[in-house]
C-alpha cells in the first residue's frame, strides 16, 4: 500500500432547486404520482421544443461565482444521443465543448489536531443538463414501468480535477461541495432522493510516477459513507490486480453497499458513442456582465469568506472555523449565539455549538435547525458563564434544563433552581474553614507534599457548596488557608 | 367558388354571400370525389371541419371575424393538431392522435378562424422530393396523374392544384414547399428561418425546417402568411420581430428593382425547356422595369453534399424519440428491450427515413464528426456568405426552382442521388436561412415550370411584391388542369 499513490477525481450531479424543469414548465417537486409531472415536452411528443429555464442558469452562475470559476459568456447545449426507455427524446440535452462554468477550486480542511491540513481541489468545469426519468422494475410482473416525473429536472454536473489522493480527501471534497451547493441555495442536497450524487474516478500509480494509472469510474454513490467504502475497496482491488501482474482496464463499475464491493458495469469497449452535436433547437447560451452582476448581488457570504472572518475577527482556529461553516444552518446558529453572548465569548460559543450542542443533537438524531435550545438561549447561558454567575459545570445543568424546556432562559433556570454561583468570599471562606476542620488527614498529606490531597479538598468544598462555589475563588482561598 | 382566390372567398364570407359551412362543404365534397385518385389527403374529418366552420360562421355573425375567418385550408400532416391524427406520412405515427396544437395550428385555426379540411399527404417525415416515400402511398400530380407532385409537401401542392382546397400549408427543409409548388403550378413561400414557429411541427432537420403558405397566387400567400407568423416563446429559434402586414406592399411598382442572376443557376443540369420559361420570365421582369445583374454563388455546388450531412445528422437525433415506448408504432413481437427498439423502428420507418438515419448516425460518429458534420457546417457558413455578397449588388435573386418539370412516378425512386438533385437550386436557401418563393412561369410539354425568387433576410414582403407584380402581368398562375374543372 505504501508505495502506491491513489488518484481520485469526482463528478457530481447536483439537482438544481428550481420550481420548474430545465426545458419545460412542469414542476420538479419530488414524490408525486408517476407521470403526473411530465408535460408534452418531457414526454417528447412529436413536434415539441425545449425552452431554457433561466433560473437554472442563475444557479449555474451562482455556483461559478462561489468557486471562483469563469462563467462562460457563451456556452452551448449539445445532444447526447442514446436509447433508453427513461430517456424520452432518445437524447439528453447537456453541454459538451462549451460548458457554462470553467475552472474554480474548493479549499478543504482535512483532519484535525496535529494531522490537520488544508487541501485545494481544482474544478475542471460545471455544466447544465437535464435528468432522465426513472425505470421501475418492480410491481409490473416481468415488465418495466417508466416514471417521467424526473425527466427534465435540471442538473449541474460538477467535474473535479483528479486532485484527491485518499478516500478521506474525496469525502472531504464531496462534503464541502455538498455544503456549498446548499449554502448558496442551488440544491437541497437530499442524497436519499438523489438530489446530490457522486461518481468517483479512481486510479492508483506507484509513488513518484508522473503519469496516471488507468482509471475505473464508480457510478452513482449517494452517501458519503458509500463514497469512502467504495473508493477504499476499489483502491485495494486495483493494487491487488497490479501486484498480481494484471493490468487495469478502463471501466465503469457499480458499488454494492451490501457486499461492500465494486463490480463491473461496462468496459471501455462497451462505451457508447454518444454522437454529441450542438442542439439545433436551442441557441447558444449568452451570459452578459449584467446577468452575472445580478446574481453576484444576490449571493450570500460564502463559507470560505466566513471562515476567514471567524479566524481573523473572532480569533477561532482554522479547524473550528471550518467546522462551524460546514453548513449554513450551523454557521447561522453560531453567529446568532455570538450575537447574544458577545464577541468576547466567540471561542466558548464555538465550543458549546461544536461540542456540547452537537453531542446532544447527535444523541437525539436531530439537525441543528431542530435544536430545542435556541441560539438566544445558548448565548444567554454563555453570558452567565462569562460573567461568572455560573460555572461551566453548572452551565451543563442549565443547558440540559433548557433542552428539556424547564425554563425559557438561562437566567430563569438559574433563578428557579438556585444555581447562582457563590462568589461571596465570606460564604466561601466559611465553607473552606469547615472542610479544613473536618479533613485533617488531607490537610496533613498536602502539607507533606501530596498535591493530590489538594484536589480532594477542592472537591469537598464544591460538594459542600453543591457545586455553586466559584472554583477559582475556592482554589485561591484553600491555598491561602493551607499556607497559613 | 372552388376557383376563387382567398381574397374573393373572404369577401363572399364577409358579405354573407356564402357561409363557411357551405364553402367548406363544397371542398369536402370535392375531396370525397377526387381524393381517391389524387391521394392528397391522408385524414379528412368532415365532422370536425364543419364544427370549425360553424364556429367561424358564428364569429362572422358576431362581427369578431378576422380577415380569413371561415376560409377552409389544408394542413400538411406534419403539424400536430389536437384531436387529429397526425402521421407525418409514416407508419410510425399512423395511429398517433395529437393531444396538443402546433403553434401554426393554433394561430391559423383557433386565432384566425380558418377551417381545416384535413391533413395532407407528404413524404415520410418530410424526407423526399416526390411524395413517394409516404406510408400512405404516392400523391398524383393533378396535371398528369402518372407524375409526381414533388415533395415533401406533395399532398398540399396537389390538393391546391386540384382545388381540393383553396390554399394549404407546407414545410420546407430543402425545397419542400418550393419544388412541389413548381411542379404543380402553385405559388409557395418559405419564410426566413425563425419567422414561423416550429413548435408542434414534427422536426426533420431543426436548423433548416420552416413552415410557409402554398396557394394559387402571391396575394393568397401573403394573406395566409399573415396568420402564420409571429414570435413564439415555445420555440427558442423563433425571432422576436415587429409583426408585418405582408399584403401592404404587394402593389409597389418594380421600377428600379435589381434582380440578381447567379451564374451557377443558369449552367448545365437544367432542362432546356425549364430554362426557356425562366428566360421568358426574366424578359417579363425587364418589361416591368426591373434590371438584371450577374451575381455568383461560388459555393452553391457544395450545398447538396453539405445538406445531406447536416439534415440527416439532425434527423437521426430528432427521430430517436420514435422508439415504440410511449406512443406510435410498436412491433408486435420482441424478446427484450433492444428488440423492441430494433423491430419497432425497422418496421415503423420506411427505406428513405432509415437511409437518412444511417447517414446521420454515421456523420455524427466518433472519428467522422469533424470530417463530415463540422466540415458541412463550415460549408454552410460559406454558402450563407455567398448570399450576403450577392445581395450587395441586387435586391432579389432569381432562377429556376427545379431543374426539371414533374417526373414520372417511380422514375427516380431507385436512385436517391438523382432524387436529391431535384433540390439543387432550393437547398442553399435553407442552409442560409433566407426566404424563398416559387411562382408559376410557364409550361414545358404541358407541365408547369416554377421560377424561384430568393430574398434577403426578412424580405418576405418584397418577395411577395415581386411575385405579385409578375402575376398581374402574366396568367401562368391562374391556369388549372383542364380535366379537373
Amino acid at each position: 500500500m505504501n508505495q502506491w499513490e491513489v488518484v481520485i477525481g469526482i463528478e457530481t450531479h447536483a439537482q438544481l432547486a428550481t420550481v420548474s424543469k430545465i426545458f419545460s414548465g412542469a414542476s420538479t417537486a419530488f414524490g408525486a404520482a408517476p407521470n403526473t409531472q411530465a408535460c408534452a415536452v418531457d414526454l417528447a411528443l412529436p413536434g415539441v421544443l425545449p425552452v431554457l429555464n433561466k433560473k437554472a442558469v442563475d444557479c449555474a452562475i451562482r455556483f461559478g461565482l462561489a468557486i471562483g470559476a469563469e462563467v462562460a459568456t457563451k456556452s452551448v447545449f449539445a445532444r447526447k444521443n442514446y436509447f433508453y426507455p427513461d430517456l424520452p427524446k432518445g437524447y439528453q440535452i447537456s453541454q459538451m465543448d462549451l460548458p457554462v462554468v470553467v475552472g474554480g477550486a474548493l479549499l478543504l480542511q482535512i483532519g484535525q489536531g496535529d494531522k490537520a491540513y488544508e487541501k485545494r481541489v481544482c474544478l475542471t468545469r460545471a455544466h447544465l443538463e437535464e435528468d432522465a426519468g426513472k425505470s421501475l422494475h418492480e410491481d409490473f410482473h416481468g415488465k418495466s414501468g417508466i416514471d417521467l416525473n424526473r425527466a427534465g429536472t435540471p442538473l449541474l454536473e460538477i467535474v473535479s480535477e483528479p486532485d484527491m489522493r485518499s478516500s478521506d480527501e474525496a469525502v472531504a471534497y464531496a462534503k464541502a461541495l455538498h455544503a456549498l451547493v446548499r449554502w448558496i441555495g442551488i440544491c437541497d442536497g437530499n442524497m436519499q432522493e438523489g438530489s446530490f450524487r457522486c461518481d468517483a474516478n479512481v486510479s492508483v500509480r506507484p509513488k513518484g510516477q508522473a503519469e496516471f494509472g488507468t482509471r475505473r469510474e464508480i457510478k452513482n454513490l449517494n452517501s458519503f459513507r458509500f463514497l469512502k467504502e467504495a473508493i477504499d475497496f476499489e483502491v485495494q482491488w486495483q493494487i491487488n490486480e497490479i501486484e498480481e501482474g494484471r493490468k487495469i482496464q478502463q471501466a465503469t463499475v457499480l458499488f454494492d453497499p451490501d457486499s461492500g464491493e465494486t463490480r463491473m458495469m461496462r468496459s471501455k469497449e462497451d462505451a457508447h458513442d454518444y454522437r454529441y452535436f450542438p442542439d439545433p433547437d436551442l441557441l447558444p447560451l449568452i451570459i452578459d456582465a449584467d446577468w452575472i452582476a445580478r446574481v453576484q448581488d444576490d449571493l450570500p457570504e460564502l463559507p470560505q469568506q466566513m471562515r476567514e472572518r471567524f479566524i481573523h475577527v473572532l480569533g477561532l482556529s482554522a479547524y473550528d472555523a471550518a467546522t462551524l461553516t460546514a453548513s449554513q444552518e450551523m454557521a447561522a446558529f453560531y453567529e446568532s449565539t455570538v450575537a447574544v453572548a458577545g464577541q468576547a465569548s466567540a471561542k466558548p460559543c464555538a465550543n458549546w455549538v461544536m461540542v456540547d450542542l452537537a453531542a446532544r443533537l447527535n444523541k437525539e438524531g436531530l439537525e441543528i435547525a431542530q435544536s430545542p435550545v435556541s441560539p438566544a438561549q445558548l448565548g444567554g447561558l454563555i453570558q452567565r458563564i462569562a460573567d461568572r454567575t455560573i460555572s461551566n459545570n453548572i452551565a451543563k445543568k442549565v443547558f440540559e434544563a433548557l433542552w428539556q424546556g424547564d425554563g425559557a432562559t438561562a437566567d430563569e433556570v438559574i433563578e428557579k433552581q438556585g444555581l447562582k454561583q457563590i462568589t461571596d468570599s465570606g460564604a466561601i471562606e466559611s465553607l473552606v474553614d469547615e472542610v479544613l476542620a473536618a479533613n485533617a488527614t488531607n490537610v496533613a498529606e498536602y502539607k507533606a507534599g501530596k498535591e493530590k490531597a489538594f484536589n480532594a479538598l477542592v472537591g469537598q468544598v464544591m460538594k459542600a457548596a453543591k457545586g455553586k462555589a466559584n472554583p477559582q475563588q475556592v482554589n485561591d482561598l484553600l491555598k491561602k488557608k493551607l499556607a497559613e | 367558388m372552388i376557383q376563387k382566390s382567398l381574397k374573393h372567398l373572404a369577401q363572399a364570407l364577409a358579405s354573407k354571400a356564402i357561409s363557411s359551412v357551405e364553402l367548406s362543404t363544397l371542398f369536402l365534397d370535392r375531396i370525397d370525389r377526387l381524393n381517391p385518385e389524387i391521394n392528397a389527403f391522408v385524414t379528412v374529418d368532415r365532422e370536425k371541419s364543419l364544427q370549425m366552420a360553424v364556429a367561424a360562421d358564428a364569429r362572422i355573425a358576431a362581427g369578431t371575424a378576422g380577415p380569413l375567418t371561415g376560409i377552409p385550408i389544408a394542413q400538411k400532416d406534419i403539424f400536430c393538431a389536437e384531436g387529429w391524427r397526425t402521421t407525418c406520412g409514416s407508419k410510425m405515427l399512423a395511429n398517433f392522435v395529437s393531444p396538443y396544437d402546433a403553434t401554426v395550428i393554433d394561430k391559423m385555426h383557433r386565432q384566425a378562424g380558418l377551417v381545416s379540411l384535413g391533413k395532407t399527404n407528404m413524404d415520410e417525415f418530410a424526407m423526399g422530393s416526390s411524395n413517394e416515400t409516404s406510408f400512405f402511398g404516392p400523391v398524383r400530380n393533378p396535371w398528369d396523374r402518372s407524375r409526381v407532385p414533388g415533395g415533401s409537401s406533395g399532398g398540399s401542392a396537389a390538393a391546391v392544384a386540384a382545388r381540393l382546397a383553396p390554399a394549404a400549408t407546407g414545410t420546407d427543409t430543402g425545397g419542400s414547399i418550393r419544388q412541389p409548388a413548381a411542379l404543380c403550378n402553385l405559388t409557395g413561400l418559405k419564410p426566413t428561418y425563425g419567422v414561423v414557429s416550429r413548435y408542434g411541427m414534427i422536426a426533420f432537420a431543426s436548423s433548416l425546417d420552416q413552415a410557409g403558405p402554398m396557394a394559387a397566387s402571391a396575394e393568397d400567400c401573403a394573406l395566409l402568411l399573415n396568420t402564420m407568423v409571429g414570435f413564439d416563446e415555445r420555440d427558442s429559434t423563433s425571432l422576436d420581430r415587429p409583426v408585418e402586414d405582408y399584403t401592404a406592399h404587394l402593389e409597389q411598382p418594380l421600377a428600379g428593382l435589381r434582380i440578381g442572376l447567379p451564374k451557377e443557376f443558369f449552367g448545365e443540369g437544367c432542362d432546356p425547356a425549364v430554362m426557356a420559361a425562366v428566360q421568358e420570365a426574366i424578359a417579363e421582369y425587364r418589361r416591368l422595369g426591373a434590371s438584371t445583374v450577374d451575381v455568383s454563388l461560388p459555393n452553391s455546388h457544395l450545398s447538396v453534399p453539405a445538406y445531406y450531412v447536416i439534415a440527416p445528422a439532425e434527423a437521426s437525433s430528432n427521430l430517436s424519440r420514435f422508439d415504440g415506448v410511449r406512443y406510435g408504432y410498436r412491433a408486435p413481437d420482441y424478446a427484450n428491450l433492444d428488440e423492441l427498439y430494433a423491430k419497432s423502428r425497422a418496421q415503423g420507418f420506411g427505406a428513405e427515413v432509415k437511409r437518412r438515419i444511417l447517414i446521420g448516425t454515421y456523420v455524427l460518429s466518433h472519428g467522422y464528426y469533424d470530417a463530415y458534420y463540422l466540415q458541412a457546417q463550415r460549408i454552410r457558413r460559406l454558402i450563407a456568405n455567398d448570399f450576403v455578397d450577392a445581395f450587395k449588388s441586387c435586391d432579389v435573386i432569381l432562377g429556376p426552382t427545379s431543374p426539371s418539370t414533374a417526373f414520372k412516378l417511380g422514375e427516380k425512386a431507385a436512385d436517391p442521388v438523382q432524387m436529391y438533385l431535384s433540390d439543387i437550386y432550393t437547398i442553399a436557401v435553407n442552409l442560409a436561412g433566407l426566404p424563398g418563393m416559387s411562382i408559376p412561369c410557364g409550361f414545358a410539354e404541358g407541365l408547369p415550370v416554377g421560377l424561384q425568387l430568393v430574398g434577403n433576410y426578412f424580405a418576405e414582403a418584397q418577395l411577395l411584391n415581386v411575385a405579385h407584380r409578375y402575376q398581374q402581368a402574366t396568367d401562368w398562375h391562374v391556369r388549372q388542369p383542364a380535366d379537373l374543372a
